[in-house]
């Protein structure tokens, strides 16, 4: 009957072999693994790499998928997890909203991400119980490991609990800086508390 | 499914042409602005101030993210309704999760119409 099911499977399964051969150059454990890394110093997790974290440049893309939330940095999720997000039924459903798109719109910006994705496979952490259903199980940045092992000592009282954050979705909410790309603590300002200090 | 997709074409090509053609109704649009739809997950109702706030001259919030929206009055923000494109694909999206379904070209008339007298 729906083609998707199968076909979303073998992608997964195409793009994951292809990931596990590049995935050591991201997710390797120690901060010292540059034995044959040409790009020099390519620092262990995706969240701290200048590459991924950068703004996008598309106009289209910024201005569509900017305009209910900031529009996130294409590089961090790989191209899989954007095609999910970006397949006509999902944008119609789109984490309880509707971000549906002309298909003029949606194959431009389909191609943008997929140029400019994330180049290696995020762990994506599998998700539970209480997210199981069809909408709430599209891909999220804020789900992968990587985002996790740099948000746990956040309480919720200053991201859910925070009318002025309301998810950890709202990078810029604390972030004052990020739509230039810019992550570094000394940007970081959460709304009601300040800036943070471990 | 025939009369849907029938509403679906008419709505695309008479928004390029708004309120004009149909006997547009600001009042109306006013009415539909206000109304509130129940959800049946018991969560909060919705209507269109829910974002947009009941005030058009004064900037919304989206609901689901906290981002601000500029005011919808082209009163006093002149960019508002200057693209039909942009129009349709809102109303789209607007319709879908307020109402929980697509609005009828009269619909659209109407809303666009009490937008325009903001
Ligand atoms: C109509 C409003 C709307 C539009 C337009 C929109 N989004 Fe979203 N998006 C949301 C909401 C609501 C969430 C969930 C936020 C939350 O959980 O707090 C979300 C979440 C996301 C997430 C997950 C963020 C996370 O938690 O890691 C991604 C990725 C995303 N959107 C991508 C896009 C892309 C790509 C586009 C453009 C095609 C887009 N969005 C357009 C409303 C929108
Ligand atoms: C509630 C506020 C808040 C939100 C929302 C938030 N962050 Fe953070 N983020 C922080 C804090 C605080 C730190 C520092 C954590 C630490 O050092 O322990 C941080 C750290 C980071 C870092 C590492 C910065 C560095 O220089 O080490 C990155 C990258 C980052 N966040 C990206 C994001 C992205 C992308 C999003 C949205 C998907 C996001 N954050 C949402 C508060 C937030
Ligand atoms: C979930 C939040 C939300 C709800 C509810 C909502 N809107 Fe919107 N609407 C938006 C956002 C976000 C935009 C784009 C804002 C921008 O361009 O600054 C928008 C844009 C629009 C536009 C385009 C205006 C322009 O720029 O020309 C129209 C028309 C509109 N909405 C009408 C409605 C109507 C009518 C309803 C009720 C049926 C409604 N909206 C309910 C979030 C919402």
């Amino acid at each position: 009957m729906n083609p998707f099911p199968l076909k979303s499977v073998l992608t997964l399964l195409l793009t994951g072999a292809l990931a596990m051969g590049t995935a050591h150059l991201a997710f390797a454990d120690d901060d010292d693994d540059d034995d044959d890394d040409e790009r020099g110093r390519e620092k262990s997790s995706l969240f701290e790499s200048r590459q991924a974290l950068a703004p996008a440049v598309n106009a289209t893309y910024s201005q569509e998928c900017g305009s209910c939330h900031m529009a996130y940095p294409p590089g961090l999720l790989p191209p899989q997890a954007w095609a999910q997000i970006m397949t006509p039924e999902a944008l119609a459903n789109h984490y309880g909203d509707d971000a549906s798109l002309s298909e003029e719109l949606r194959t431009e910006i389909s191609t943008f991400l997929g140029a400019n994705a994330a180049n290696v496979m995020l762990q994506m952490v599998p998700s539970g119980a209480s997210n199981a259903g069809a909408a709430s199980s599209l891909p999220r940045i804020t789900e992968s490991v990587d985002f996790k092992r740099e948000h746990d000592e956040i309480p919720a009282r200053l991201v859910t609990g925070n009318p002025e954050v309301g998810s950890f979705s709202q990078c810029n909410a604390c972030h004052r800086k990020a739509a230039e790309g810019n992550y570094d603590e000394r940007w970081i300002d959460i709304p009601g508390h300040g800036p943070w200090k471990d | 499914m025939k009369r849907h997709l029938a509403t679906v074409l008419l709505s695309a090509s008479t928004l390029i042409l708004p309120a004009t053609l149909w006997a547009a109704d600001p009042a109306a649009g006013a009415a539909g602005w206000t109304k509130e739809y129940p959800q049946a997950d018991g969560s909060a109702p919705r209507s269109c101030v829910t974002c947009h706030g009941r005030d058009l001259t004064q900037p919304g919030r989206q609901a689901n993210t906290g981002k601000v929206i500029e005011p919808m009055a082209p009163s006093v923000n002149p960019q508002r309704l200057t693209d039909s494109a942009k129009i349709e694909k809102w109303l789209t999206r607007n319709c879908r999760w307020t109402l929980g379904r697509e609005c009828t070209a009269n619909e659209k008339a109407d809303f666009i119409a009490y937008i325009k007298t903001q």
